[in-house]
C-alpha cells in the first residue's frame, strides 16, 4: 500500500510538470490555432538562455550571489522569449494566416529546427546547470503507518508548488486583466475579436510570449532536475498525450489530463510493466489518450467538434 | 509551342482515360524512365548511387504512401516510421524463416503485414479527426518502437537485437553492387508510382478526395467513410511498409529500431508537404529536396566560409545546416503552401502557352 | 514575375545539386594517411561525443608533430552525424574514397556501426569498434573487418560482476542476491544482458532487468521499482542523459551510490560533473584508461598541439575520460598502420585492406605503450590475431569522489573461458544465418 501511494505521488508530481508544458501548447492553440511543435525547442532555448546568463553574469559584472544571478538571468531569458515571440509573429504567422492546420504544424517544425541550431550556436551544446538550491535528499514520512516510511522528494514538492503558482498566475491573468480578456476573445473567435477592435497580431505576440514564459519556467524546473541539455526537447513529446486527452482548447483540461497521465503512466510502468518486460511508459500514455479519444473525440474537456456541411 | 495538344484527338473512351493523354507527356515520361534506367547508370558514380539516389527513391516511395493518406484522404498520420518498421521487420522474418522465398515475395509480405498494422491503427480515424488523429497515430509510432526491441522473435533472437540481411538476389540476378541496388529500387518505385497514380485517378481515389474535402457531405452522398478511410490506411501502409523493407534490406543492410523512429515520420511528412499534398510527382520533388539539401548545405557552407576567409567548425556547420533547413522550410511554406508540385504544374501551364504569355 | 521566381529557384536548386554531386571527386595530393572522423558534435549526444572527436583529432596532430607514421602524415576529416544512422551512412559513402582512401572508421554510434558492417568487405575498409558494437565481433574468423579492440560489453559485464563478487567475498557469496541491470532499451543496452544472465546461471544470483526507453529523462518508475525490490547492486548500461538521470533518481530514492556500477560509457565527467558530491561513490568499469591528466601523452599533446594553437577543443577537456578514449582510439588506428607498414613498406601509404592486416596482427608491448606516452594509462601487451580481435581483456574500476575519479580496484582480467564460449556460440549462429564461412588459419 505504501508503495502504491509512493507511485501515485510520484505520478502526481510528474503530472504537474507535464501540465505546465502542455499549457504552453494549449495557450497557443486557443489563441492562434497553431499546434506549436516548437514548444519543446522553446523549453530548451529558454532554459539554455537562463543557464548561460546565470553563468556569465557573475563573470561580467563581478558579483557572487547565485540568487541575484538567477533572477537577472530569468529576466533576460524572458526578454529573449519576447523577442522570439515577436519574430515568430512577424516572420512566420503573419504570412501563414488562414492556412491549413498541417501547414502551420510543419511551419512550427521548421521553427523547431531553426531554434535548435540557433540555441546551440549561441549558447553551446554542452550540459549546463541551473542552481535553484533545491534540496536533493528524500524525506520519509508516516514511518509509523508504513514500514520504511513513504518516500517524498522535497525538490518535487518545491517544483510542483512553483508550477502550480505559475498556473494560478496565468489563470488570474486571463480572468482579471484586460489583456487576458482580449486573449480569450481572440481564442473564441478571431473575426469577432477583430471586429471589436482587438489587434490580432499583437495578441499573437502576447500569447506566444506567455507560452515562452511557460516554457521558461518548465525549462528552469526540468533543467534544475536533469541539467540543461538537448534531451529537454523530449519533454514536449511527453506533453502531447496530455493535450489530446485534455482537449486542445482547454486549460483546465491540460491540468487535469496532466495529472491523470502522470499517475497512470507511473502505475502502468510499475505494475503492468514487469509483466511485459518493462519500458512501456513511453507508449502507454499515447495509447491511453487514443483509447479515450475513441469515446470522446474531442478529449475530456475539449470543445465539441462541429462540422457544418 | 512544343506542348500544344493540337491535333491530338481521343477517339475512344480508353484513350481518353489513359494516364497520360497528351502525347508530349507520354514521350516525356518514357524518356525520363529510359534516362533513369540507362542514362543515370552511365553517368552516376558509386557515391551518388549509395548515398543519394537509393535513399531518394525509397523515401519518394514512402512519401507516395504517406501522400495517399495525408494528401488524398486528409488523415494526418505521424506513425509512418512505425509502418516502415513493421514492413522491414516482417519482411526480414519472412525472408529468413520461409525457405527459398523470393526476395520480392518477402518484401511484399512485409508490406502486407504493414497493411494490417495500418488498418488496426487506422480504426481511430473513424472517430477522431485532424490534429487529434495526428497525435493518436504517434501511439503507433512509439508502440512499434518498443515492440521491436522488446520481443526477440522479430530479430530472430539475435543477441545484439538487430536484424541483418545478406545475399540478396532474384531469379539468378545477385543484388550486390550499388548499380544493382539502384535498378532494383527503381523498378519498385516505377511500378508503385504507376499503381498509385492509377488508384488516385480511379473511383477509390475520388472517394478519398471526397472524404478529405468534407467527410460529412461525402457520407451524405453515399460514400462509406469507414471503407474509404480504412482503404486509405491500408494502401498507404502497404506502400510505406514496402518502402520500409527496401530501406532496411537495400539501403541499410543491418538495422536497429531507431532507424525508423519519430524523426523518420516527421521527415516523411516534410517530404509530402514540401512536395505537395495530393500529388504523386510532388513526392519525388519533396524527397529530392529533403535528401539533397542537408548534403548540399554540408558541402557548401565550408566552401562559402572559405570564400569569406572564415573557417567554420564541424559543429558550426551542423548547427548552420539546421538553421538554414528550418528557415528554408518556413520560407517554402510561406511562398508556396501547396508545395513544389504547384511550381511544377505552373511550369507546365506556362509551357502550354509558351511563347505567348496568356 | 512568377517566371523570374521560378527561374531563380531552379538555378538555386541546380547549384545545390551540383555541389552535392561534386562531392565524389577525389583530389590528387602528396600521400597522406586519411582517418575520417564521424562526429557527434550536435544534438543530444554532443556532451559525450565531442570530447572523443577532440581527443582523436588531437592525437593525430601529435603523430604529425612527431614526424607522422614513418614520414607519412595523418589527415583527419570530420563529418557530423549527430549519431543519426542515415547521416552516418552518407558520411561513410562520401569520405571512404577521399584522400587516397579511408584507413579505418570508428563510428561510435551503434546504429551507424550496424549499418556500416555489411559494406566493409566490399569497400575493403576495416572498422574499429573499441568498446562498443557487437561483442561477438571479437571472433575475427567470422568478422574479418571489425575490431572491438581493448574490450566489448561482455568483458565489461564480466569484470563488473567479478568486482562485485570480490567485494562480497567471492562468487559463492552472491548466491541468492539480486543484481538489477538498468539499461538503455536498445541493442546497445541489451548487449550487456547475455553475460549477466550467464553469470547468474553459474553462480545463482537473480537478475532484475529494467529497460529504460531512450532518451531516458524519465526514470522515476524504474527507481521506484528498485526501491521496492531492493536489489543488492545496480549495474548500468546507459549513455548520456540517461546516466545522469539514473544517478539523480538514485539520490532521490536513497539508493546508495556505492552499490552502483556503470560500464565504460556510463561513467565519465559529463554524466557526473553536474551532480557533483551527491554522486560520490558511484563506480564505473573502465576499458583500461580513465581520466589521465597526469599522463605523458597528455603532457605531449598540451605542449606540441595546444601550445601551438592547434588544439581541437578546449584545454580544460584534455585528459578527461572520453577525451582519452578518443586519444586511445587514434593511437590504435595509427599503430595498426605502423604494423602494416612493417609488412607492406615503411614510409608508404597503407590501404584499408593492408591496414586490416595491421589491426589483425598487432603486438603492442608495454615498452611501446610507454614510448608513446601511455605509461600508467594502458597496460600491454595488446596482441590481436585472426580469432581474437580484442587484443586484451584488462580493465579497472574507478569511483567518483565528488570532483574527479579515483581508481578503486586493481587490474581485473575478464574470464575469457566463459566469454570465448559465448562469443563462439554467437558468431556461429551469425555465420549460419548469413551464410558466412569461418576463415581458417591459412586464410587469415
Amino acid at each position: 500500500m505504501g508503495f502504491f501511494l509512493e507511485t501515485v505521488f510520484a505520478g502526481l508530481m510528474n503530472g504537474v510538470l507535464y501540465a505546465l508544458v502542455a499549457l504552453g501548447f494549449v495557450l497557443i492553440f486557443k489563441a492562434s490555432g497553431v499546434f506549436n511543435f516548437a514548444q519543446g525547442a522553446m523549453v530548451l532555448f529558454a532554459a539554455l538562455a537562463m543557464a548561460r546568463f546565470a553563468e556569465w553574469l557573475p563573470q561580467w559584472l563581478g558579483f557572487q550571489s547565485v540568487l541575484l544571478a538567477n533572477v537577472i538571468a530569468f529576466m533576460i531569458a524572458a526578454a529573449l522569449m519576447l523577442v522570439f515571440a515577436w519574430a515568430v509573429e512577424r516572420l512566420v504567422l503573419r504570412h501563414l494566416v488562414n492556412q491549413e492546420g498541417v501547414t502551420l504544424l510543419m511551419a512550427t517544425l521548421g521553427i523547431t529546427f531553426f531554434i535548435d541550431g540557433f540555441g546551440q550556436t549561441v549558447f553551446g551544446s554542452d550540459i549546463y546547470s541551473i542552481n535553484l538550491g533545491l534540496p536533493k535528499e528524500p524525506v520519509f514520512i508516516l514511518e509509523s503507518l508504513f514500514p520504511g516510511g513513504l518516500l517524498i522528494n522535497q525538490d518535487d514538492l518545491v517544483t510542483a508548488v512553483m508550477a502550480m503558482a505559475m498556473v494560478a498566475l496565468l489563470t488570474l491573468f486571463f480572468q482579471k486583466t484586460g489583456t487576458g480578456r482580449a486573449l480569450r476573445a481572440v481564442a473564441d473567435n478571431h473575426q469577432a475579436a477583430q471586429s471589436v477592435g482587438i489587434p490580432l497580431g499583437r495578441m499573437w505576440v502576447i500569447v506566444w510570449f506567455i507560452a515562452g514564459l511557460t516554457a521558461l519556467v518548465a525549462g528552469m524546473i526540468w533543467g534544475a532536475k536533469m541539467g540543461v541539455q538537448f534531451a529537454l526537447t523530449f519533454v514536449a513529446l511527453k506533453a502531447l498525450p496530455v493535450i489530446i486527452l485534455g482537449g486542445l482548447t482547454s486549460v483546465p483540461g491540460a491540468i487535469v489530463a496532466g495529472l491523470i497521465i502522470g499517475v497512470t503512466e507511473q502505475l502502468a510502468e510499475v505494475y503492468i510493466g514487469p509483466l511485459v518486460g518493462g519500458g512501456i511508459q513511453i507508449w502507454f500514455a499515447y495509447v491511453l489518450a487514443m483509447v479515450v479519444l475513441l469515446f470522446r473525440p474531442q478529449g475530456l474537456f475539449g470543445e465539441k467538434i462541429i462540422d457544418r456541411v | 509551342m512544343f506542348y500544344r495538344e493540337n491535333g491530338q484527338f481521343q477517339t475512344s473512351y480508353q484513350a481518353d482515360q489513359q494516364i497520360f493523354p497528351v502525347r508530349q507527356d507520354r514521350l516525356a515520361i518514357l524518356a525520363l524512365i529510359a534516362f533513369a534506367f540507362v542514362g543515370v547508370p552511365l553517368l552516376a558514380d558509386e557515391y551518388l548511387f549509395r548515398a543519394i539516389l537509393v535513399p531518394f527513391l525509397i523515401l519518394a516511395l514512402a512519401a507516395i504512401g504517406v501522400n495517399v493518406l495525408v494528401g488524398y484522404c486528409g488523415q494526418i498520420s505521424l506513425g509512418s516510421g512505425a509502418f516502415m518498421a513493421v514492413g522491414a521487420y516482417m519482411a526480414y522474418n519472412v525472408f529468413i524463416r520461409v525457405a527459398e522465398v523470393p526476395l520480392i515475395v518477402a518484401l511484399l509480405a512485409g508490406g502486407l503485414c504493414a497493411m494490417l498494422a495500418g488498418i488496426a491503427f487506422g480504426i481511430p480515424s473513424l472517430r477522431v479527426k485532424g490534429l487529434y488523429l495526428a497525435v493518436a497515430t504517434l501511439a503507433a509510432q512509439f508502440f512499434f518502437d518498443w515492440l521491436f526491441v522488446r520481443v526477440p522473435w522479430f530479430t530472430n533472437h539475435s543477441p545484439a537485437g538487430t536484424a541483418e540481411v545478406s545475399n540478396l538476389g532474384m531469379l539468378g540476378w545477385s543484388i550486390d553492387t550499388p548499380l544493382d541496388k539502384y535498378l532494383f529500387v527503381l523498378g519498385f518505385v516505377v511500378v508503385f508510382a504507376w499503381l498509385a497514380k492509377n488508384l488516385v485517378r480511379g473511383p477509390i481515389g475520388r472517394e478519398w478526395m471526397a472524404i478529405r474535402d468534407m467527410d460529412v457531405a461525402a457520407a451524405v452522398i453515399g460514400i462509406r467513410p469507414m471503407y474509404a478511410k480504412l482503404t486509405a490506411f491500408a494502401v498507404s501502409s502497404f506502400i510505406v511498409g514496402v518502402a520500409g523493407a527496401l530501406w532496411a534490406f537495400i539501403h541499410l543492410g543491418s538495422w536497429e529500431p531507431l532507424a525508423f523512429d519519430i524523426n523518420r515520420s516527421f521527415q516523411l511528412l516534410f517530404i509530402v508537404i514540401i512536395g505537395g499534398l495530393g500529388s504523386i510527382v510532388g513526392c519525388f520533388f519533396g524527397a529530392a529536396f529533403i535528401v539533397i539539401t542537408p548534403i548540399a548545405l554540408n558541402q557548401m557552407l565550408p566552401w562559402l566560409g572559405a570564400l569569406a576567409g572564415v573557417r567554420i567548425s564541424t559543429a558550426m556547420v551542423g548547427h548552420a545546416e539546421l538553421m538554414i533547413f528550418g528557415a528554408l522550410i518556413v520560407w517554402f511554406l510561406i511562398k508556396e503552401p501547396h508545395g513544389l508540385a504547384r511550381y511544377w504544374s505552373l511550369t507546365r501551364h506556362k509551357l502550354r502557352l509558351w511563347p505567348f504569355p496568356h | 514575375m512568377r517566371l523570374r521566381q521560378l527561374a531563380l529557384s531552379a538555378a538555386l536548386a541546380l547549384a545545390a545539386a551540383a555541389t552535392a554531386l561534386s562531392t565524389g571527386l577525389a583530389m590528387a595530393q602528396t600521400p597522406v594517411q586519411f582517418f575520417p572522423s564521424l562526429t557527434g558534435r550536435t544534438g543530444a549526444v554532443a556532451p559525450n561525443a565531442t570530447p572523443f572527436a577532440n581527443g582523436y583529432a588531437d592525437y593525430m596532430k601529435l603523430v604529425n608533430a612527431r614526424g607522422g607514421i614513418n614520414g607519412v602524415p595523418t589527415l583527419v576529416e570530420e563529418c557530423e552525424t549527430a549519431y543519426a544512422t542515415d547521416r552516418g551512412v552518407e558520411c561513410y559513402e562520401r569520405l571512404k574514397g577521399r584522400h587516397g582512401g579511408a584507413t579505418v572508421f570508428q563510428p561510435l554510434s551503434t546504429g551507424i556501426t550496424f549499418a556500416l558492417m555489411p559494406r566493409l568487405a566490399t569497400d575493403k575498409i576495416p572498422m574499429i569498434t573499441s568498446g562498443y558494437g557487437r561483442s561477438d565481433t571479437a571472433d575475427g574468423s567470422i568478422f574479418p573487418w571489425v575490431f572491438p579492440l581493448l574490450g566489448h560489453y561482455w568483458i565489461a559485464g564480466d569484470v563488473v560482476l567479478q568486482h562485485i563478487a570480490n567485494k562480497a567475498g567471492g562468487w559463492a557469496n552472491l548466491r541468492g542476491k539480486t543484481v538489477a541491470v538498468v539499461y538503455h532499451d536498445s541493442p546497445f543496452g541489451r548487449e550487456l544482458l547475455p553475460i549477466v544472465q550467464r553469470r547468474a546461471e553459474m553462480h545463482g544470483f537473480q537478475v532484475l532487468a529494467l529497460p529504460v526507453p531512450p532518451p531516458g529523462v524519465e526514470q522515476r518508475a524504474v527507481w521506484l521499482q528498485i526501491r521496492q525490490q531492493r536489489p543488492d547492486f545496480v549495474v548500468m548500461q546507459t549513455w548520456g542523459v540517461m546516466t545522469a538521470t539514473a544517478i539523480r533518481q538514485a539520490v532521490a530514492t536513497g539508493f546508495p551510490r556505492e552499490r552502483m556500477f556503470g560500464t565504460w560509457w556510463s561513467g565519465a565527467e559529463p554524466d557526473l560533473r553536474d551532480i557533483g558530491a551527491d554522486a560520490r561513490g558511484y563506480n564505473a568499469v573502465m576499458m583500461q584508461h580513465g581520466q589521465a591528466r597526469d599522463s605523458e601523452v597528455v603532457r605531449q599533446i598540451l605542449a606540441q598541439v595546444h601550445e601551438r594553437g592547434q588544439g581541437t577543443g578546449p584545454r580544460t577537456e584534455v585528459g578527461d575520460v572520453l577525451y582519452m578514449r578518443g586519444v586511445v582510439g587514434a593511437m590504435l588506428a595509427v599503430e595498426g598502420v605502423f604494423r602494416a607498414q612493417e609488412r607492406f613498406g615503411r614510409g608508404r601509404h597503407v590501404s584499408g585492406e593492408q591496414a586490416r592486416w595491421g589491426y589483425e596482427n598487432l603486438n603492442i608491448t608495454q615498452a611501446r605503450l610507454d614510448e608513446l606516452g601511455f605509461a600508467g594509462v594502458l597496460r600491454g601487451p595488446i596482441v590481436t590475431s585472426c580469432r581474437n580481435h580484442v587484443g586484451t581483456a584488462l580493465t579497472r574500476i574507478h569511483t567518483w569522489n565528488g570532483s574527479g575519479f579515483d581508481w578503486s580496484s586493481d587490474w581485473l582480467q575478464a574470464d575469457m573461458n566463459v566469454i570465448t564460449r559465448m562469443i563462439t556460440a554467437s558468431s556461429e549462429s551469425f555465420a549460419r544465418d548469413n551464410n558466412v564461412t569461418r576463415r581458417t588459419e591459412a586464410g587469415c
